[in-house]
């Protein structure tokens, strides 16, 4: 099968790869660049596991052709830590508020929490629930993730001088 | 779970897409947000070998006014729908509907066009499509033309669709301002399809129902436009006796399968508990 040549940006850094057309994003991720933070859970478009940030949006990527994001702007897991090196609010969130037990869920969690957060700094417990409707955890009873989303929240939304 | 092989095309315009879909024949498919597509792709439910993208199309995307008509474009996704001022404005039903279809992430991807044009029963926008009397826009190699939505769905999964065909837009004259409106659903879980589920939009004159329009989904092969439900509504003030024979008239025209969601019987009564309910809802806000 003739490959097909992709470029985007990922986690801030231009990226390409030979592909064939029917090579998903996650694979494209994790298989060509060795980005595996992003996991595959359920591969039927169901768990939210593979969740990614694809032009500002949370996208499910076993559900999306590699050869469909060209051109894309991505962030994964890898690309939310601070410049600094620190955690970022939302990842400070699910350790200070024990928002995961064996962490498979948790980029995908993280990233789509990412996401709802630019849309809606100060979500209700409603908003957060809906808002990760699309995520599943096996573990937690989702308690804990929801009281990370919320200390992320409260955290980014913190006067200036708080954080520095 | 990788779906088949396939030749990928990325055109830039409808009339590209269709010249490509010409050539490439029956077993080239259009693709929108693929989230029916590549579920199907890797179940090997769908093995085309050509997938001509509709992404790149800037004119199919994004909802405008056409005289007094709402026209929405193919690939505008089911998230631009939520989204979407004017259409929380003249037709909120939509917007009603679009919120308990899946979840964040699918209606990123998943558009209106993918979702009405598939034949899936179980999606909830072509019953919507057709409580609203919306029609379809579609270009082929020979032309345009236009279908009534009423008019689309044949069977699972078979509609007036002809291969080579790419349904350009959604055309629908908005209900007049003051109509009351619901999109009921039952679901076993937030991101289910519906066990079943009712689009109704009416409106009231001095107390009295002076229209009113009905769509079921997932409790048959196709989206159900209740026509005799909605007759046997008009010219009522919603008392019990009407709205129990409207119910019924409903009931009787749904073929549900018995699967995981429940037996025939009860998926039947469950589109008649959703009608009820849509009606308490939908009267309640139009203003009499
Ligand atoms: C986990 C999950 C849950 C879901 N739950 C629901 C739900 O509760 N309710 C619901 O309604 N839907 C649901 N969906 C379906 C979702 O809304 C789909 O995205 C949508 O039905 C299809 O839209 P698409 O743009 O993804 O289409 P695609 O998958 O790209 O295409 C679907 C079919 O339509 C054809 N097609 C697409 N666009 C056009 C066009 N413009 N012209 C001609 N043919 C075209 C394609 O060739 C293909 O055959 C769910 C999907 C998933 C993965
Ligand atoms: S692996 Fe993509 S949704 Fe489960
Ligand atoms: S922490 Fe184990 S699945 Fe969520």
């Amino acid at each position: 099968m003739a490959k097909t040549h992709v470029t985007m940006t990922v986690n801030g850094q231009a990226v390409e790869g030979l592909v064939e057309p029917r090579t998903l994003l996650i694979h494209f991720l994790r298989e060509n660049l060795s980005l595996t933070g992003a996991h595959i859970g359920c591969e039927t478009s169901h768990c939210g596991a593979c969740t990614v940030d694809l032009d500002g949006q949370s996208v499910k990527s076993c559900t999306v052709f590699a050869v469909q994001a060209q051109g894309a702007d991505i962030r994964t897991i890898e690309g939310m830590a601070n410049p600094d090196g620190t955690l970022h609010a939302l990842q400070d969130g699910f350790r200070e508020m024990h928002g995961l037990q064996c962490g498979f869920c948790t980029p995908g969690m993280i990233l789509r929490a990412y996401r709802l957060l630019q849309e809606n700094p100060n979500p209700t417990e409603d908003e957060i629930r809906m808002g990760i409707s699309g995520n599943l955890c096996r573990c937690t009873g989702y308690q804990n993730i929801v009281a990370a989303i919320q200390y992320a929240a409260a955290k980014l939304s913190a006067p200036q001088e708080q954080a520095a | 779970m990788i779906p088949g092989t396939f030749d990928y095309h990325r055109p830039k315009s409808v009339s590209e897409a269709v010249a490509l879909l010409a050539d490439l024949g029956e077993d080239a498919r259009p693709l929108a947000g693929g989230h029916s597509l590549i579920p199907m792709m890797k179940l090997r439910l769908a093995v085309p070998r050509a997938l001509v993208d509709l992404a790149a199309i800037a004119d199919l995307r994004g909802v405008r006014r056409a005289g007094t008509d709402i026209v929405i474009g193919a690939t505008t996704t089911i998230a631009e729908l939520i989204a979407s001022a004017e259409l929380a404005v003249a037709l909120p039903i939509i917007r009603e509907t679009a919120l308990v279809i899946a979840d964040p992430q699918v209606r990123a991807r998943g558009t209106i066009g993918g979702n009405v044009a598939n034949g899936d029963p179980g999606n909830d926008l072509p019953a919507l499509m057709q409580c609203l009397g919306a029609s379809y826009q579609i270009a082929g190699h020979a032309g345009t033309r236009e279908i009534a939505a009423r008019a689309f769905y044949q069977g699972a999964y078979f509609t007036a669709l002809a291969p080579g065909e790419v349904l350009t837009g959604i055309r629908i004259a908005p209900p007049p301002a003051g109509h009351g409106w619901a999109y009921e659903k039952l679901k076993r879980k937030v991101g289910d399809y519906a066990t079943a589920a009712a689009a109704l939009v009416l409106t009231m004159r001095g107390g009295q129902v002076a229209s009113a329009a009905i769509g079921l989904t997932n409790v048959g092969d196709t989206p159900l436009f209740a026509e005799d439900a909605a007759r046997i509504l008009t010219g009522s003030a919603l008392d019990k006796a009407t709205v129990d024979r409207a119910v019924a008239a409903a009931e009787a025209i749904t073929s549900p399968a018995s699967d995981g969601r429940g037996p025939a019987e009860y998926r039947t009564k469950m589109a008649g508990v959703m009608l009820r309910r849509a009606l308490v809802r939908a009267a309640a806000r139009a203003t009499h």
